[in-house]
């Protein structure tokens, strides 16, 4: 008998579990299945760690968090998303907070709030630096309160069955008995996060590769906005480990060889000693880590083994604040870099973190594809435009989380139950799974080979600055590479927790990924945000104040449309920092 | 220190033999490479079969503990060159059913877990308009350590008891419901209480306190017991000179 469920969550991760949460609170009656490939609180959501925005303070406003929004994203936010972002945003958190959710205080009991990278008032609320960790546990624990979630711990799903138009279920793999089963649904969110394993150099875990993104680009719906990747500008080299934007909003420098704070150098202000709105190293993240490249080609980084780098310093800030505010900073930088930061300069370089661009929805997580669903990093609403903020993502994932279990809950409760038909179309996935991959003695390629040639591909030509020419390279390299997948070699032909068999499948979900950013890169002729082409410098309002739509061809190939940017209230000026 | 080191990993394929073996590889031994790295470089070039849970590989998502040479360990935090000359033993957490080489079965701690109610308990739920609890940094304090588990098993696989009794709650556990407990805004210790002072919730543990040690984020599970066998205690004693509604 196939498992049937009203909503299936693809993803146990924040937004996962507050969609999750939100549709056992609109609608006990609802049959919701949470399918993960790890144990919710092992998702990536743990990672995050610097805080989360919301305006609290009487000396903010909606309207101001709004503008630092969408100028973060140089326009390219739809505002009315924005708008319900920012108003509904407060009251998730406060919701967090009533869940018990380990908020750091001020002395006299009230919530702390820090700054933030782009963001001209103080409204990042933390628990210390670990703030994703904190708010997935919570979630995670408080979800344990709601019978009507039924979870399917580790398994990882390979496929979004459709019919009669809509998604009705999916094909997941248990992966401790290697059972392949269906799992039917009147409605399907995809809260399965970012792609940052498309890249060699990453913050991202080793689980984040692009899975609802390519389950979705499959099933047809499309992808919007690929080609802005968002780099970090501190993570540690060779790690990847990221090194939070809070050790800056606390007061850290970004220094280059010299010791100079390199960065006044590039229309971000002034350096003071103390941390400064909207300035210098309270810049945006794309900015940051492009002023990093022109450095670099100053010949003013620092060469290690593990490519250039410029210093954070943070000895200035005292023992004391850094074991208050960022521990984790500390912790990390002792355990994996063996170097102290009370005493030591931070080698630090940029580190692809987050994808702006997903999933394709309207600002109630909706996908062009009926019964389809997403949410979190995964989606794209659009939020965050060309450059997300830092501390906009986590009450993302609960703003939109909530509003795509809301939704999703009221459609599955209009719906039929699920047409036959979807089995079929799983015994094909199954027969799909055994020979390509499970039975194929025959191939020739390592998993890993391919893997590293794509992320090779990604990084020279889709980086931080990209051209037409370097990304026709990469269009003809990842065609090749998805006909070499083609004839990928397993060691492993068994059955339990095949972990190889997920590598495989979640490598195919990849080059999917990787192309649809190339291709969506390739053909917007300007300069935005984190997209930066060096052979159109300069942003072009006229042809693309437009969403790329990425659509997947029957052959396999890449189609791009543009959807135009919703403006409300604030139209398109210049992105002003450090005045 | 030398290039490269040998590692005795314990391999169980249930599809192919009854009993756990050990097959040993050579990986390069780079300064910076932690174990985890090393099981990587067989997986990737070595053997694709080798199977074994990982994913931040930053020590807060609480996959990878294994055991290293006897301890249970996050092996994302533990570097080869420690070990050097080696050989580096790795078998997976004692204490639990192995689903296959590296890979334990913890579905029982996640079957443990809601029976302590990890989640904040009101009699009445504030409205949210009315903002948030406060709750100054000194009662932030009083449960913060607690709140800091990650899940990763360590403190069951160092366990004495848990080793024993298979119905234990076990360090994470009862950690998690004093990390409830002690939040000043739960009032949900009273229901707690039942579960935990079972013989199988905290009565069970000796106090070896082999718990506390092996946690990579310094939580004292082991305090969190001795503190609450005290204080079921004195529940106890208070359950004779009182009606139950006046506690």
């Amino acid at each position: 008998m196939t498992p049937s469920h009203d909503v299936v969550l693809v993803g146990g991760g924040g937004a996962g579990l507050r969609a999750a949460i939100a549709i056992g609170e609109t609608n006990p009656r609802l049959r919701v299945a949470v399918v993960s490939k790890v144990y919710p609180m092992r998702s990536h959501t743990v990672s995050a760690e610097g805080g989360a925005a919301a305006v609290i303070r009487p000396d903010d406003s909606l309207d101001e968090h709004a503008y630092d929004t969408i100028s973060g994203g140089d326009w390219l936010c739809d505002q009315d998303a924005v708008e319900a972002f920012v108003k509904e945003s407060p009251e998730e958190m406060l919701r967090l907070e009533h869940w018990g959710c380990p908020w750091s205080r001020e002395p006299d009991g009230r919530i702390a709030v820090r700054p933030f990278g782009g963001m001209k008032r103080m409204r990042t609320w933390f628990a210390a630096d670990k703030t994703g960790f904190h708010m997935l546990h919570t979630l995670f624990q408080t979800s344990l309160k709601y019978t009507s979630v039924q979870r399917y711990d580790e398994w990882f799903v390979t496929k979004l069955l459709v019919a009669d138009g809509r998604v009705q279920g999916v094909v997941a793999i248990e992966l401790m008995s290697g059972k392949i089963e269906t799992i039917a649904a009147k409605a399907v969110i995809l809260c399965t996060g970012g792609c940052g394993r498309v890249f060699p150099f990453t913050t991202n875990a080793n689980i984040k590769n692009g899975d609802g993104m390519a389950l979705a680009y499959q099933a047809g719906a499309p992808l919007k906005d690929m080609e802005f990747v968002q780099y970090h500008p501190t993570g540690l080299p060779f790690t990847g480990i990221l090194i939070t934007e809070a050790a800056r909003s606390e007061g850290g420098y970004l220094i280059n060889k010299d010791g100079y704070r390199y960065l006044q150098d590039y229309n971000l202000g002034k350096p003071e000693p103390k941390p400064v709105f909207r300035s210098m190293e309270l810049g945006p993240r794309d900015r940051l880590s492009q002023a990093f490249i022109k450095e670099h080609e100053k010949g003013r980084t620092i060469e290690t083994p593990y490519g250039a780098v410029v210093h954070l310093d943070l000895r200035h800030l005292g023992e004391k604040l850094i074991n208050a505010k960022i521990p984790f900073v500390r912790e990390l930088c002792l355990k994996y870099q063996n170097i102290d930061p009370v005493r030591e300069l931070i080698p630090v370089r940029p580190v692809v973190h987050y994808m702006m661009g997903g999933v394709h929805t309207d600002i109630n997580g909706a996908t062009p594809l009926a019964g389809l669903y997403a949410a979190g990093e995964v989606a794209c609403v659009s939020m965050n435009g060309a450059n997300r903020l830092g501390s906009n993502s986590l009450p993302e994932l609960l703003v939109f989380g909530a509003r795509a279990g809301r939704a999703a809950a009221e459609f599955a409760s209009r719906q039929p139950e699920f047409n036959p038909a979807i089995l079929a179309q799983a015994e094909d996935e199954r027969r799909r799974l055994e020979r390509a991959f499970l039975q194929n003695t025959g191939g020739r390629e390592r998993i890993v080979t391919i893997r590293d040639e794509m992320q090779k591909t990604m990084e020279e030509s889709a980086g931080i600055y990209r051209s037409g020419d370097s990304l026709m390279r990469a269009v003809e390299k990842l065609r090749e590479l998805q006909n070499r997948f083609r004839s990928v070699a397993l060691d492993d032909h068994s059955r339990t927790y095949n972990t190889e068999l997920t590598s495989a499948v979640e490598l195919g979900f990849m080059l999917d990924v990787a192309e649809s950013i190339v291709h969506s890169a390739l053909r917007r002729e300007e300069s935005r945000g984190a997209h930066q082409r060096t052979d159109f410098p300069a942003r072009d309002d006229q042809r693309y104040l437009t969403h790329s739509l990425a659509y997947r061809n029957l052959d396999g190939s890449c189609r791009i449309e543009y959807v135009p940017v919703t403006i409300t209230r604030w139209p398109p000026a210049e992105r002003v920092y450090g005045k | 220190m030398p290039d490269r080191i040998s590692l005795q990993v314990l391999r169980y394929r249930p599809e192919q033999e009854a009993e756990p073996t050990v097959q040993e590889f050579e990986v390069p031994c780079h300064k910076d490479w932690v174990v985890l790295d090393g099981l990587n470089y067989i997986k990737d070039r070595l053997d694709g079969s080798l199977t074994y849970r990982w994913s931040c590989r930053m020590g807060i998502c609480g996959s990878c503990g294994m055991t290293v040479n006897g301890e249970p360990k996050l092996t994302c935090a533990t570097f080869l060159s420690e070990y050097a000359p080696g050989p580096v033993q790795v078998a997976p957490l004692r204490n639990f059913p192995i689903i296959r080489d590296l890979v334990i079965e913890m579905g029982d701690f996640m079957r443990k877990l809601p029976e302590v109610k990890p989640w904040i308990i009101r009699k009445e739920e504030k409205p949210l308009a009315e903002g948030e609890y406060l709750q100054t940094p000194e009662q932030l304090d009083d449960y913060k350590q607690f709140s800091m588990c990650i899940n990763c098993m360590l403190c069951y696989a160092a366990c004495p008891v848990v080793g024993l009794d298979s119905h234990f709650l076990g360090p994470a556990a009862i950690a998690l419901a004093q990390r409830y407990n002690l939040d000043s805004r739960d009032q949900g210790a009273a229901e707690r209480l039942e579960v935990l002072s079972q013989h199988e919730g905290i009565w069970g543990c000796t106090f070896v306190g082999e718990c506390t040690k092996v946690c990579p984020k310094n939580v004292d599970p082991a305090g969190a017991i001795q503190r609450y066998k005290l204080k079921a205690t004195i529940e106890w004693l208070k359950s004779f000179f009182m009606p139950r509604g006046a506690r």
